[in-house]
């Protein structure tokens, strides 16, 4: 392809109403007192501040997940929609997600400009997995 | 709009192109980039087709004409900044004109001078500072602004003083679109000795900048802010200020004689433009300004003041709307930022940008704006002379589609 060929905007819509609805009603919004670890990450260009709580359950099985944090809807969004995504997942296999799997959840691909949007929440997750295994 | 006359889009071929598409299009991103006329692309075309040499010491025909042009263009660009043309220095745009001083500049500094910026600076103009302040040890002091979104020129007065070496400072905010007392603190700063740099990336173009008047000792603008293309723009120095300075990349062209021991540096401009230049660049950045020039510059700055006016008024309209500026009723630039409660200006410009409704949503490189104001980003506004009230309209039904979608 060349330079003067790309269309980079042709994705579809990010802001479908279920993206919408898990923005302005997110799920296990919560900070957790009795997390068996946290993780936070921000990310400055955006202002988005995300922390995710994890609690363990029997065989390294996520018992529960929260966040809280703040940006927009589609950090606010995907991190509601991973919570309930990751509940039940083994530590490893969280670490198996890919952006394919955060495109899966929203129900689009997110281009360029706002994925560091749509993986904040994972890759919160994903390092605060790396911190409590070391 | 009854005030409105005269639609110069047509002058424009984007237009054309996004009409011809299908797409819906209202550009109101100028202050990141204008658009760029037709006269500048067959200026450079021009060039590129029938006059396509080097510059400088060619001995043909094609050499000759190039040299001539590209040497024209900066007496252009000079009479249009009333300047001398050895006091325009090509650059890659303001960025890189903040930059050259900057690095030339700062390793003359002790540790007990001062550097004084705002609050309100571009990235450009605030980054290189601090890292030299880190790097040589001098003390960078930042002047603050009000709740009005002004500089506040009582900490200016008190910022400024005999510790101060240099004030490099915007002439009109990225951001606020607020318009800075340049010519008042640049008076300021010069009786302490201080040497003054402005950077002018949001002026030129768009109001009518006198170097001289300004009486700071460097200006620095980007070519693609004022209807030039993308790659060039300028240093503008006063002659003794560029004679003092160290030259910034060293290369071809720079020199007067290099020998195995030392080399002697070309006269003023030429010694800052080491490399071959970006010919077309400045050749269509001089169309550019004979294309400003024929509308003339009041009228350009009639044209974005009553655009800002109205902009300001419509969205001031809209519920949980927050102008974050001056008002129209103060002498301000045409970039208009605004909030709307709840909603994250990235997620406002990427749906306004699924409308054709052309903004910028972000910290627009002033995070430490951003910080002080405590505010993510914002949402921009802002105009060139193809701006239309019609553009102000579909922002304003968007914005309003936007807080339907996400109240709901």
């Amino acid at each position: 392809m060349t330079a003067q060929n790309i269309e980079p905007c042709g994705e579809a819509d990010v802001y479908r109403e279920e993206i919408l609805d898990h923005s302005r009603q997110p799920r296990n919004k919560q900070v957790m007192i009795d997390a068996t670890f946290k993780s936070q990450r921000r990310n400055m260009s955006c202002g988005d501040s995300m922390e995710i709580f994890v609690k363990l359950g029997e065989g390294e099985k996520v018992a529960q997940l929260t966040f809280d944090g703040v940006g927009c809807a589609i950090s606010q969004a995907t991190a509601s929609m991973l919570t309930e995504e990751a509940t039940g997942k083994t530590l490893d296999e969280i670490m198996a997600l890919s952006e394919r799997d955060i495109f899966e959840l929203l129900g689009t691909e997110v281009g360029p400009a706002r994925i560091r949007c749509a993986m904040l929440a994972l890759e919160t997750l994903k390092k605060g997995i790396e911190e409590y295994r070391k | 709009m009854s005030w409105f006359k005269k639609n110069r889009q047509n002058d424009f071929p984007t237009y054309k192109f996004e009409r011809g598409a299908g797409r819906p299009y209202h550009f109101l991103d100028s202050a990141a980039s204008a658009l760029t006329p037709k006269i500048v692309l067959e200026a450079m075309d021009l060039y590129y087709r029938t006059y396509r040499a080097n510059v400088h010491r060619g001995l043909y025909r094609a050499s000759a004409k190039a040299t001539a042009s590209y040497e024209a263009a900066r007496e252009n660009i000079a009479n249009f900044l009333h300047a001398a043309p050895e006091e325009v220095v090509f650059t890659r745009g303001a960025t890189e004109s903040l930059n050259l001083v900057a690095y030339s500049l700062a390793a003359t500094l002790q540790p007990e001078d001062e550097v004084v910026i705002s609050i309100m600076e571009h990235h450009a103009n605030f980054v290189p500072w601090q890292q030299f302040a880190q790097r040589f040890g001098f003390k960078l002091r930042i002047i603050p602004i009000t709740k009005n979104f002004e500089l506040d020129k009582e900490e200016a007065r008190k910022i400024i003083g005999p510790k101060t070496k240099i004030l490099s400072l915007v002439h009109v905010s990225n951001v606020l679109g607020t318009v800075n007392p340049v010519k008042e603190l640049s008076a300021l700063a010069h009786q302490y000795g201080a040497t003054v740099i402005v950077d002018a990336a949001q002026s030129v173009g768009h109001r009518p900048v006198d170097f001289a008047e300004l009486g700071c000792d460097f200006l620095a603008f980007s070519g693609h802010k004022t209807y030039g293309p993308t790659g060039i723009g300028a240093l503008i120095g006063r002659y003794s200020a560029l004679s003092q300075l160290s030259p910034f990349l060293y290369g071809g062209e720079m020199i007067a004689e290099v020998t195995k021991e030392y080399s002697v540096w070309n006269e003023v401009p030429h010694k800052f433009e080491a490399g071959t230049p970006n010919i077309a660049g400045a050749i269509g950045l001089s169309a550019a300004v004979d294309y400003m020039q024929e509308i003339g510059l009041d009228e350009l700055a009639k044209h974005e003041r009553e655009l800002t006016a109205y902009a300001i008024a419509q969205l001031s309209t809209i519920e949980d709307v927050t102008i974050i500026g001056p008002g129209a009723d103060q002498d301000r630039g045409g970039a208009v930022s605004f909030s709307v409660e709840n909603i994250h200006p990235h997620d406002l410009a990427h749906i306004l940008g699924n409308h054709g409704v052309c903004v910028r949503g972000g910290h627009h490189c002033a995070m430490p704006l951003m910080q002080e104001l405590d505010l993510p980003g914002t949402t921009r506004a802002s105009f060139g002379i193809y701006s239309q009230p019609k553009d102000i309209d579909a922002l304003v039904k968007a914005v309003k589609y936007v807080r339907n979608k996400f109240g709901s």
